[in-house]
């Protein structure tokens, strides 16, 4: 049984990094918001696996809060807020070319890998794959936040981190606290209703959300 | 002796005679998604007879590289079929004559020599075809490679009929994670190196746009038959790599019986066609990329296959 868990945790764990990377390099809007409900889900599904046995009802519990708050409430807060025409856009603007981008987030998995390898003797055999992709996701999604240089995307690169934080968490304290992960779950939808906010603004005001090359922040504009 | 030489000629036979029905089956499955009737199945065998009977033109500025190479793509997808399980699980005489590393180098060979063809022929879209083939092989080259080196991490061989029955003893092998990733990787690159429509339209006539097909413009008669023949096995011995090496070991003969092996070739058969389903999926489904997206499809088929390795490293 436990086997198999183990299986199909690492499995999870794949996708999940894949979904990251991907993340990184699509090219739509819609594509990388859809991407960020699998990632959320793949880190619910790996809440579940580790929960199911032994049995962890904070674990549990944390993949039913990460199903609610990212899969339902942010998705619908930003399809709210941002409007529409943005979704329309056939590329986004990017820093970096994707085979490059590619790449670097590969490069960037590896060194994830590599860092939580002395890590991973520390956390229990279990969920010891967490600690590393979570590491990995971390970075990935860092990298996501540096090459998009629009709001929504950026937003999702946010929570994608978010996401990769709490799949290493669940390697390294199992138990966490319910009232943290409570926090952050009403803390998260909080944060995306504010950067939706600013991207509607934004586009309303110079007609971009490309807040990447917003570089001072000024009191009015006249 | 006489029975491994036996099943040898067998695996050729069905290398040779199935082939183009594959094909043939392929492109009317596709035409029917398209809501068209589509030729029969068995048209393949009538195009490689037609054109196997017809007069062969040659450019008075070709060289000798233009006369062989048709023979040489020919014969390759043969060879393989030596290396690698097509009806049996249990090795054959030159099983441990060359691994999948072999087989991919071989395939090389074949790749190098259609190219020169196409460049020695003097068409301009010759040599544009065949620098966009090399492009995509060696985009592609890297995840062969990295798969290659998982399997052999996994499986601790890359010798075929030791893989092969490393997946199914014990059965947890095969719902490994790397070995899930490493499907997709694998199947991604089928996709490239065949010319599917992902990278390469095959059913495409327009010179400009084409990848594969450009390489074959300048050959006729029975240089095109053998051309073409080539591709339809080529296409077979990868599926058959695919499906008995690393998906789906099963309905094999494990006996040189005669009724084993017929079992098999229908078993083996089966198998290739519901890939051939599957392929008719994602060409119905997707779009051909622009020439410089190929390189994000073989990207995004690099990161998964590192991703096998790296599930896999996460399990010791």
């Amino acid at each position: 049984m436990n086997g198999i868990i183990v299986e199909l945790n690492a499995l999870v764990l794949g996708l999940f990094i894949i979904a990251t990377i991907a993340m990184t390099v699509t090219r739509q809007i819609g594509a990388c918001m859809q991407l960020f409900i699998v990632q959320s889900l793949l880190l619910a599904a790996s809440a579940f696996l580790l929960g199911a046995s032994p049995l962890s009802w904070h674990l549990v519990a944390l993949g039913c809060v990460t199903v609610l708050s990212k899969v339902v409430i942010i998705p619908w807060v930003i399809r709210a807020l941002v409007p529409g025409e943005i979704n329309q856009r056939r590329e986004l603007a990017q820093t970096i070319d994707v085979p490059a981008a590619l790449l670097i987030s590969l490069g960037l998995t590896l060194v994830g890998y590599a860092f939580a390898q002395p890590l991973i003797h520390a956390a229990p055999s279990l969920s010891a794959g967490n600690l590393a992709m979570g590491v990995a996701g971390l970075l990935v999604g860092l990298f996501l936040l540096a090459v998009r240089v629009e709001a929504v995307p950026q937003l999702l690169g946010i929570l994608a981190m978010e996401n990769a934080a709490f799949l290493a968490g669940i390697a390294v304290a199992p138990d966490f606290p319910l009232i943290a992960e409570l926090a952050i779950a009403f803390d998260v939808p909080l944060l995306a209703f504010i950067v939706a906010l600013l991207a509607r603004t934004a586009y309303r005001r110079i007609g971009t959300t490309e807040v990447g090359g917003l570089a001072a922040l000024r009191e009015w504009i006249r | 002796m006489a029975e491994s030489i036996a099943l040898n000629l067998a695996q050729l036979a069905f290398v040779l005679l199935l082939s183009p029905l594959f094909a043939g089956i392929l492109a009317r499955l596709k035409e029917i998604v398209q809501s068209k009737r589509g030729p029969s199945i068995f048209q393949p065998y009538r195009d490689l007879r037609k054109l196997f009977g017809k007069d062969e033109r040659i450019s008075a500025e070709s060289s000798w590289l233009f006369r062989t190479a048709p023979y040489l793509i020919f014969i390759v997808p043969l060879i393989i079929t030596l290396l690698i399980p097509v009806l049996t699980d249990f090795p054959l005489f030159l099983a441990f004559a060359g691994d999948m590393l072999a087989a991919g180098f071989i395939f090389a060979v074949s790749g190098l020599f259609f190219t020169l063809a196409a460049i020695d022929a003097g068409n301009p879209y010759g040599a544009m075809g065949a620098s966009r083939t090399r492009m995509v092989g060696f985009l592609a080259e890297p995840v062969i490679i990295v798969v290659l080196f998982t399997v052999s991490f996994i499986a601790n061989s890359t010798i075929p009929y030791i893989v092969q029955q490393h997946w199914v003893h014990p059965i947890a092998n095969f719902f490994a994670p790397s070995h899930i990733l490493l499907l997709i990787a694998f199947f991604m690159i089928i996709l490239a190196e065949t010319g599917r429509i992902p990278v390469d339209n095959p059913s495409g006539h327009f010179e400009l746009a084409m990848i594969d097909e450009s390489k074959a413009l300048e050959l006729s008669g029975r240089s095109a038959a053998l051309v073409k023949y080539g591709g339809y096995m080529k296409f077979t011995v990868l599926a058959i790599i695919f499906l008995n090496v690393l998906t789906t070991p099963w309905g094999l003969a494990s006996t040189g019986s005669i009724v084993a092996i017929v079992g098999a070739a229908a078993a083996v058969s089966l198998k290739i066609v519901a890939l051939v389903v599957a392929v008719v999926v994602v060409e119905s489904s997707y779009a051909k990329l622009r020439l410089f997206r190929i390189s994000e499809f073989l990207g995004a088929a690099f990161v998964v296959s590192v991703t096998a390795m790296v599930t896999e490293l996460l399990r010791l």
